[in-house]
């Protein structure tokens, strides 16, 4: 009974392991790519860039090891991910973020929204040849840190279905394995703009995130 | 004077092989788009001999753009990994660089073609008045060496090469979900499921969608290989439809039937074409 148990656990841990690595190697050559471009041009920013980049992989290694991080330590992550971003699109792509003081303090698993927000960006970006805004919203909602992401789309040609991607499906799994919960991860539709919801649970010992 | 355009979404991804082309005196950047829409505008306006062309860009991507643009001029792909895209250059003439790439790997790929588009111009020089098919759609004029290059380090393309191209790189699973036809001046991307049914029509194929007819230059065997087989049946000779459409189907002369579909229109079915349709409606 024991060992079952700790297969299923192992099993279950090597799954979680796998859903982080996410890191698209398209958003890392691509950068790499721009950065070979200021090199020459534009040494300082050349510079910064490596600097964001070096930063945002280390955050990836080092919260491989954590079970759960605060919602403000998340922000500034992202923050990270989407300046490099900013450099890679110029203008095109823009950001609104928006979050109450007390979802700040708030637990998440760690690495959650990056990979949320990567796809906004994508569906967003590769779905017109406009400026796209994305929109970043996180609020505490009774025991609950819910945290939305919105971009435009064009109805006309993209059909977004529920849980397309991988990057969307693998975070619906990894929410159900660590919560055993199929009810925190939404998308919805409306008009023009496609939203992706997750809500986690903020339990008093927090061991299960 | 050698005309080039530069299409790729990322500003400095443009700037990159802006510079690198510097030392090339005898090309001229004559364009830089951001777009695939842009892109085939351009082409149409200069007549590049030469585009650097990304491949994931915003609303259609470098393959769907080059689908739509009537001859194709010579194509030297840059792209962040894309597995996919690597299977369907190594089987072709078209040389490609991974970003980021360095100014080596550049001067090699420009290089290559350059020679050869030396050569072709001199063979065509030579050929004189005796032949005057334009150089990029002659299949024998001495563009399409090195296609067996073991090294795998491929070859700038011909309009034959990038044609070729895009007939492998159209059963990547992404083009599978949609279609994208010229109609008029404006370019209308059709979402699969939009599809009633296709059919045959001369060098062309019809596709009768929910919003009218398109043409698109493409063969009746090629959309049955790349559209999804489970959901589009080839019913006829003439004749692919989509069986979430269907509403009847009826008993027509002989052996053949005919498909009601939920527009009103009757799509043939031939006794082959029914044993298939069968098998995917689970009947």
């Amino acid at each position: 009974m024991q060992r079952r148990s700790d297969s299923e656990r192992l099993s279950k841990e090597a799954e979680l392991f796998k859903l982080r690595q996410q890191l698209a190697p398209h958003f890392l050559f691509n950068s790499l790519n721009s950065i070979s471009a200021l090199i020459t041009s534009h040494p300082e920013q050349a510079r910064k860039m490596i600097q964001q980049l070096s930063d945002f992989l280390r955050g990836n290694v080092r919260k491989e090891e954590q079970q759960s991080v605060l919602l403000a330590e998340e922000l500034q992550y992202l923050q990270l991910y989407l300046e490099i971003e900013k450099v890679r699109f110029g203008h095109r792509l823009s950001t609104d973020i928006h979050h109450d003081e007390a979802s700040l303090n708030m637990k998440l698993p760690p690495m959650l929204l990056q990979p949320i927000v990567e796809n906004a960006i994508k569906f967003g970006l590769y779905d017109t040849t406009d400026t796209v805004t994305i929109t970043i919203e996180a609020r505490s909602e009774n025991n609950y840190v819910v945290i939305s992401v919105q971009n435009p789309f064009d109805p006309e040609t993209s059909r977004p279905k529920q849980g397309t991607g991988f990057g969307l499906s693998s975070i619906q799994r990894r929410l159900y394995l660590l919560f055993a919960r199929g009810d925190l991860f939404e998308t919805r539709v409306e008009g023009h703009l496609f939203t992706t919801i997750v809500k986690i649970p903020q339990t008093t010992h927090n061991t299960s995130i | 004077m050698i005309k080039a355009i530069i299409i790729d979404d990322e500003p400095l991804a443009r700037l990159i092989v802006q510079e690198y082309l510097q030392s090339y005196k005898e090309i001229t950047v004559v364009q830089e788009c951001g777009d695939g829409f842009e892109g085939i505008k351009a082409i149409q306006q200069h007549h590049p001999e030469l585009i650097f062309l990304d491949i994931q860009m915003p609303k259609i991507n470098g393959f769907e753009m080059l689908e739509l643009v009537e001859e194709p001029p010579a194509v030297i792909f840059t792209t962040a990994f894309d597995e996919y895209a690597i299977r369907a250059f190594e089987n072709h003439a078209v040389d490609y660089l991974l970003k980021p790439f360095n100014k080596q790997r550049f001067d090699k790929a420009v290089r290559k073609w350059l020679d050869q588009y030396t050569a072709a111009q001199a063979a065509a020089q030579t050929q004189g008045a005796a032949n005057s098919q334009p150089i990029t759609t002659s299949p024998e004029s001495g563009l399409s060496p090195i296609a067996g290059d073991p090294s795998g380090e491929t070859t700038v393309s011909s309009g034959n090469k990038t044609r070729e191209l895009l007939e492998t790189a159209a059963h990547s699973p992404s083009q599978q979900q949609r279609v994208v036809v010229k109609t008029g001046g404006k370019i209308k991307i059709i979402p699969v499921d939009d599809i009633h049914y296709l059919e045959a029509s001369d060098d062309y194929v019809k596709i009768h969608t929910h919003n009218g007819a398109f043409l698109k230059n493409k063969t009746m065997n090629y959309f049955e290989q790349v559209l999804d087989a489970s959901q589009f049946v080839r019913t006829h000779r003439s004749y692919i439809l989509n069986v979430q459409q269907v509403t009847r189907i009826d008993p027509y002369e002989k052996d053949s039937h005919l498909c009601i579909l939920q527009s009103g229109a009757s799509v043939p079915v031939s006794k082959s074409g029914y044993v298939k349709l069968k098998a995917v409606l689970g009947l």
